[in-house]
């Protein structure tokens, strides 16, 4: 029986404020909490709530048979936490059903993966304990950041205890094979890559509210039609949850397309399952060498986005040269700072590809943002300089006083 | 004496130092019991009116059907000047590309018109369609000298925006012409271009004056070398700097480790690239100097991209262009100023800096370097110099506190009240001719 598994991406990234070299060594707050809240409520009220919602009664009306699987990292959780509340009580009651899987990923939404085994670790760690905290589950399948995968970062998470790992179902990784199907990593062969198929990925996310397209309107009797005419044993549709309600504002139909497309599923004798599910079902069929890091963006499905230029470089190497330091002075206010100033989008934002292009970018140009990202980093190591500083001089008292 | 004075932008209206240089003589002139007739292409309004009467170009009417021959001939002879963007003089790149993109939409300048006559509005700021104001400035002109007819007895002309104004002024009133060269086309690109329509007007605007005041011997040089203008023309008169009696409370500073700025346009003229590789050099031997880069300009984005390269991003800081009392608050914050031009007629910022007690490093290549004695002095090219002064000034505070202070005396007996006497002497000799 062919199996279709759903994962919702849930990633809300905390926006950085205009921050002035003049601001240096006085302000400390970095984050504008105006945008964030603003973008965290709309995103609750359009999508997540709604949508939420909807997987609930179709959950209760299948009584067992539609699986949905959540990636939500741990900034996203703190923002939901802080600005809407209801957005977590209603996955904890999608938690309950024993119907939703939670993927592991990075807490931060970070790019550790690309530059250091042990913050990348201690990331996943935290994460973990996150996702038990909040919804009293463990995952069991890892997705990394923007689905970032090579053969080392598979290593890395099956040494984790992650025994299958969802990446995207790039083309130059896998010619003619199909993503359809369960793969082997190529260094821990007993880990399990499952594959995002993009192209029904991607009708979903960017050509369902599209009126060129030929395909329009995508009803869910056709997407299931298509699902059961490709080859190969579990399609993995991987999408942004924003999808729902956001990229597809409700009026284009989406919402009434989800709530068709599990009857249109199982009535064609497909079943719905989440990846852990569907990975013990199906056995692997090869192995798949993916030697340089791929993920799920762009055309070249590689990681340019976020480390393509030398001022993304020059970010990501000054950043992860304060990684000892944070470890000194280890105080949560630090850690915090230290979290969110990893995440992906702080690089995304400093792509030259764009070239005036939207992205999303609340700043005005790639170089705008790595001022303002420079700045603020510049302000945080002096901030724990002057921590080491202070501490020093205790240290050594107390040392002092142990030998006498 | 009275005169009636040509410029392109007046505080608080500025994108460079023509502005406070024009606001300092004015001021200085009316010490000196002169008179000045102010005409600057929009007039915003809230400027100091104290010293000076400024009549806004775009008040004044002219009417095309009555052109006279003086407007007519000007009109005809700029009107085959072409427009060059590669020649816009100095303005902030967003400014420019917002003119030039307002400029392809429309094709033309905002014309205001009414049923009884035409009104020509000035943009003010500096753009591609430059050229085309320059000639409508120069119309202007004519009428603002007629209007003004019997109240002036000498025009005076700042920079080459404002030359052809004030030869058409000069030919409606027959009052002779002052030119005062604050920058020249030479020291925007490095090389003298004959074809270059800039060159010409400058040439053409030294040419017709009575008198060239020139802001130091470094420009002088150049007028009379790379122009051709006689040697018994040109008059050098050096730049003063104006304070504020009281320096406001700038607030607590952030950054406790030394702070190192450039403050200027980032274009080539001012040489950003030489201080970004002296940062470097100054970086592998102290770690924790912070440099700060103040400003905009065409080259902004390469020098980020630079300094990215180099590795130095946690250490040098970008601050975008800063206005009114942020600029201050930026010479206060500094520990050293440097200013590394390739070439600067005069180059008033460092004396604010020293004006704040900041020991200022300046290469040979500027005019101010002919007036300070309390500044470190390195030929631009020279990052090896400049790493090793701006190390010395960082590291010995005996040497940056003599630089400090003694700077500080030097700065504050430079007196605009000075600058404008040696100006009116220039009127006068005008005058008597």
């Amino acid at each position: 029986m062919k199996t279709v598994c759903l994962n919702f991406q849930v990633s809300l990234p905390m926006t950085l404020k205009r921050y002035r070299f003049f601001s240096m060594g006085l302000d400390h707050n970095y984050l504008d909490d105006t945008a964030n809240r603003y973008a965290t409520q709309r995103a609750a009220r359009m999508c997540y709530l709604p949508m939420n919602a909807l997987l609930m009664s179709i959950i209760k009306e299948q009584a067992g048979k539609f699986k949905v699987s959540f990636t939500i990292d741990g900034i996203t959780i703190e923002q939901l936490r802080a600005w809407a509340p209801e957005v977590l009580d209603s996955m904890k009651e999608l938690a309950k059903t024993g119907c939703v899987e939670f993927v592991g990923t990075t807490y931060s939404h970070s790019l550790a993966s690309l530059t250091d085994k042990s913050e990348f670790e201690k990331q996943a760690k935290a994460h973990k304990k996150a996702i038990e905290k909040e919804f009293g589950v463990s995952p069991k399948v890892f997705c990394n950041t923007e689905l970032i995968y090579s053969d080392g970062i598979g290593e890395m998470t099956a040494d984790m205890g992650y025994n299958t790992i969802l990446t995207e179902g790039a083309r130059h990784i896998l010619g003619w094979k199909s993503p359809n199907y369960v793969y082997a990593g190529a260094v821990n062969q007993r880990q399990k890559v499952m594959l995002r198929n993009y192209k029904l990925s991607d009708d979903l996310t960017f050509k369902f509210s599209c009126k060129e397209w030929n395909e329009w309107p995508l009803t869910a009797d056709k997407y299931a039609e298509w699902i059961e005419g490709s080859t190969g044993e579990t399609v993995n549709v991987c999408v942004d949850y924003s999808t729902f309600g956001l990229t597809n504002e409700a009026p284009s139909g989406i919402f009434e397309f989800v709530k068709a497309l599990p009857e249109a599923i199982i009535g064609r004798g497909m079943e719905f399952d989440t990846l852990e599910g569907s990975a013990t079902k199906h056995q692997p069929i090869g192995v798949l060498s993916c030697p340089h890091p791929i993920s799920w963006a762009d055309e070249e499905r590689d990681v340019t986005a976020w480390l393509g230029n030398e001022l993304q470089n020059e970010a990501f190497s000054k950043l992860y040269g304060l990684k000892a330091k944070v470890a000194k002075v280890n105080n949560p206010d630090f850690n915090f700072v230290w979290s969110f100033m990893q995440q992906a989008s702080n690089f995304y934002y400093m792509s030259s590809r764009w070239l005036g292009t939207s992205n999303g970018s609340p700043f005005d140009s790639s170089y705008d943002a790595f001022i303002n990202y420079m700045n603020i980093l510049s302000d945080f190591g002096l901030e724990l300089d002057a921590q080491i500083a202070a501490k020093k001089p205790a240290s050594r008292s107390k040392k002092a006083a142990a030998e006498k | 004496m009275r005169v009636l004075m040509f410029g392109w932008e007046f505080p608080p209206h500025i994108a460079g130092g023509l502005g406070t240089a024009c606001y300092g003589l004015t001021r200085g002139l009316a010490r000196n019991d002169v008179k000045v007739t102010f005409v600057v292409p929009r007039a915003h309004g809230d400027e100091d009116q104290r010293f000076t009467h400024i009549v806004n170009a775009s008040d004044i009417e002219t009417d095309f059907c009555r052109r006279d021959e003086y407007t007519k001939e000007i009109w005809e002879n700029l009107s085959y000047i072409s427009i060059d963007s590669n020649m816009v003089p100095y303005a902030t790149p967003e400014e420019y590309f917002e003119r030039r993109e307002e400029w392809l939409k429309q094709r033309e300048t905002s014309v205001v018109q009414d049923s009884w006559h035409q009104r020509y509005t000035f943009s003010g700021k500096y753009g591609a369609n430059l050229m085309e104001e320059v000639q409508r400035y120069a119309m202007v002109a004519a009428e603002v000298a007629k209007a003004e007819a019997g109240n002036f007895d000498v025009i005076h002309a700042h920079d080459w925006l404002t030359y052809y104004a004030g030869i058409a002024a000069k030919n409606v009133s027959g009052k002779p012409l002052v030119v005062h060269i604050h920058a020249t086309d030479f020291d925007r690109s490095g090389a003298i271009n004959p074809d270059s329509p800039v060159y010409q007007i400058e040439k053409a605007g030294m040419s017709a004056a009575d008198k060239v005041i020139a802001v130091s011997n470094l420009t002088r040089d150049i007028c009379i070398n790379k122009y051709g203008i006689d040697a018994n023309k040109i008059v050098t008169v050096h730049n003063a700097v104006r304070f504020a009696s009281n320096t406001p409370d700038y607030g607590e500073r952030g950054v406790k480790q030394k702070i190192v700025t450039f403050l200027g346009r980032i274009t080539f003229q001012k040489g950003p690239d030489y201080f970004v590789e002296a940062a470097a050099k100054v970086l592998k031997r102290l770690p924790d100097v912070h440099f700060v880069m103040a400003g905009n300009g065409d080259m902004f984005n390469h020098v980020i991209r630079r300094v990215a390269k180099l590795g130095i991003a946690d250490r040098f800081h970008f601050t975008g262009f800063l206005k009114g009392d942020d600029v201050q608050k930026m010479f206060a914050m500094s520990d050293v100023y440097v200013m590394p031009s390739v070439s600067e007629p005069f180059g008033i910022s460092p004396l604010e800096a020293m004006r704040e007690g900041v020991p200022v490093i300046i290469s040979k290549q500027s005019g101010v370097a002919e007036v300070l004695d309390y500044a470190v002095k390195v030929d631009y090219w020279d990052v090896d110099a400049m790493a090793d002064a701006i190390y010395a000034l960082v590291q010995y505070p005996a040497l940056a506190g003599m630089f400090g202070r003694m700077g500080y005396d030097e700065v504050t007996g430079l007196k605009w009240n000075n600058a404008a006497a040696k100006v009116k002497d220039v009127y006068a000799s005008v005058l008597n001719e």
